[in-house]
């Protein structure tokens, strides 16, 4: 069975307040060709200055990927005609990309292969293009398309995976880390679906002729593209054809790769030095502040978080979803226990969230909200139970805890006296149960639980009804 | 000199540019020219001048991260060639869904639809 050799090369748009090239506002779904000026509409006489923020936040990913950052560096012109693209050149790096040579690490648990390390080849900076939609959806618009320029200059990062990766599971795992370091770092949404981050893959067998993928818009369609072009080649090889070295595409809806077009000539971009930009002198000082600056990352978080006691899996969660990282150790700096956090936080949280369609943001929960819950139930003030329900109550009621507990008639009852008093209503009005429970039936026991939970409303304290009924079961005898 | 037509074939397609024959022809001769003009600096020694692509001596000219609004939406469309719903509106290009893949342009412009 041949292997399949897969790289990658995402586009990732980041997530700055204006452009790459020009100050037009950074927007998502705003009012088409409503953020846009002469210099991200290409008209003469306009000139670009890049943005800080972008040029850092470049650095950053760089460091995080293990990456050497290069002291000197410049933007190139990439010359084709495409109406998306008005100036006729996007703005690009060519041979001197700001990062280069360094890796990524896979999680042990996310696939069954064991801890790996994907090459990166290279980061570098361009612009984005204006976005078109063609025709097609209004008759009248046949042959026509319709051209918004607010995502002109968009800043865009492209990372180049070395073809390290083994499986589409594998492809589907590096994405997934490298979308969890863009959002830790929090220069990029990572947001597929809005076309922040975009995936062309390329895939061979053992090494051979290599096809590419282009435009792969959701994990999703990584996986599947991935799957069906695997198969594909090793049909080809199996009837004997070669792999051809071509750029296919993927059709969603049949869940095909299909060729493009075939190009009757190489593509030919004729890059050279963009005179409009000045070079980039990075000094190491420059790169050791932004080195300093960066936060935990995914994968010192996660082997973090499993020294704390956490099961591996809850740890590759907590470390891909920055937000519930903060939350939890937010959480743990006010006391809360590691495992009960994760348990609570991944566990019951999640499950409500999801249930009622929210994210944690929408919610009143804040971490010391969540960690007094959590010391309600180790002192014995509620039980799990009762906390479940307190839960329930405090994502959409921001009154303290205890005042809910209280309110809500959740309080855990651990006094013996009426704990035992309702052992004993309950033996008495079921003299046949507590029969057949002295003559050896010991699962009864849950039955008699349950009659005293129904009496306390749930409310009392699960060990001592356990001791009190055990005691209460023999001493009828 | 070694500038084929071929070779100006190649420049024009990329250029999206069409020339007839005598117009190539020209563009040869012309494209010689300016080859032959800058073969000059191979004759002179560079081995002491470090490439470089920029004679400014500046570096790292940046812009801070601050959004401020550019044209209104009336200037920025009022030289589209035609717009719809805010879009600038053009002739499609080509088969429409593969981005990326240059456009046919000049003499392989798409006909106009009559
Ligand atoms: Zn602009």
């Amino acid at each position: 069975m041949p292997k399949p050799t897969i790289g990658l090369e995402v586009h990732v748009q980041l997530r700055t307040d204006s452009k790459m090239f020009c100050a037009c506002p950074m927007e998502f779904g705003a009012e088409p060709n409503t953020r846009v000026c002469p210099v991200c509409l290409a008209l003469p006489g306009s000139l670009p200055v890049l943005n800080r923020v972008a040029l850092e936040s470049t650095i950053a990913l760089g460091l995080a990927l293990h990456c050497h950052i290069t002291p000197f560096s410049q933007f190139h012109r990439k010359n084709y005609f495409y109406p998306d693209l008005p100036k006729g050149y996007q703005i690009s790096q060519y041979d001197l990309p700001l990062a280069s040579d360094g890796y990524l690490t896979l999680p042990k648990e996310s696939i069954a292969a064991s801890f790996k390390k994907v090459g990166i080849i290279r980061v570098h900076m361009e612009e984005d293009t204006a976005k078109s939609i063609h025709g097609a959806s209004l008759a009248h618009n046949v042959g026509y398309a319709l051209l918004d320029f607010n995502r002109s200059g968009v800043p865009l990062l492209e990372v180049v995976s070395a073809p390290d990766l083994e499986s589409p599971e594998e492809a589907s795992a590096y994405l997934v880390e490298l979308r969890a370091i863009l959002r830790t770092l929090g220069i990029s949404s990572g947001n597929m679906e809005e076309g922040a981050l975009r995936c062309d893959v390329n895939i061979s067998l053992d090494r051979g002729t290599r096809a590419e993928v282009k435009n792969l818009n959701s994990f999703r369609a990584v996986r599947k593209a991935l799957e069906y072009e695997f198969q594909r080649q090793c049909e080809r090889v199996e009837r004997g054809e070669a792999v051809l070295l071509e750029t296919r595409h993927w059709d969603e809806a049949k869940g095909v790769t299909i060729p493009g077009r075939s190009k009757e000539e190489a593509e030919d971009y004729r890059y050279f030095p963009e005179p409009d930009l000045l070079p980039l002198e990075i000094d190491v000082r420059w790169v050791e502040q932004v080195h300093r600056s960066l936060p935990e990352l995914p994968e010192g978080r996660r082997e973090r978080l499993a020294s704390l006691g956490l099961h591996p899996s809850e740890a590759i969660t907590l470390a891909h979803n920055p937000e519930l990282a903060c939350f939890f150790d937010g959480a743990l700096e006010v006391g809360a226990p590691p495992k009960e956090t994760a348990n609570w936080l991944l566990g019951e949280v999640q499950r409500i969230l999801h249930a009622g369609g929210k994210s944690l943001e929408e919610t009143p929960l804040t971490p010391v909200r969540l960690a007094e819950l959590l010391r309600l139930i180790q002192q014995g003030v509620i039980s799990s139970k009762g906390g479940k329900a307190l839960l329930e109550v405090m994502l959409t009621s921001d009154r303290p805890p205890a005042e809910l507990v209280e309110a809500l008639g959740l309080a855990q009852v651990s006094d013996p006296v009426q704990i035992r008093l309702w052992v004993q209503e309950a033996i008495a009005a079921n003299p046949k149960q507590s029969e057949q429970y002295r003559q050896g039936k010991e699962a009864l026991l849950a039955f008699f639980a349950g009659q005293v939970m129904k009496k306390s409303f749930g409310n009392a304290n699960p060990e001592l009804l356990d001791r009190i009924l055990k005691e209460e079961l023999q001493a009828t005898a | 000199m070694i500038v084929t037509l071929e070779d100006v074939r190649h420049i024009a397609r990329l250029a999206r540019l069409a020339f007839d024959e005598e117009e190539l022809l020209a563009m040869r001769g012309e494209m010689e020219a300016l080859l032959s003009h800058f073969s000059r600096i191979d004759t002179l020694d560079t081995s002491l001048v470090p490439p470089t692509t920029s004679v400014l001596p500046l570096a790292n000219v940046l812009r801070e991260d601050t959004p401020h609004l550019g044209l209104s939406h009336e200037d920025a469309l009022q030289n589209a060639p035609e717009q719809e719903g805010g879009f600038f509106r053009i002739r499609t290009f080509l088969e429409d869904a593969f981005p990326r893949v240059p456009a046919l342009q000049g003499s392989e412009r798409i006909p106009a639809k009559t």
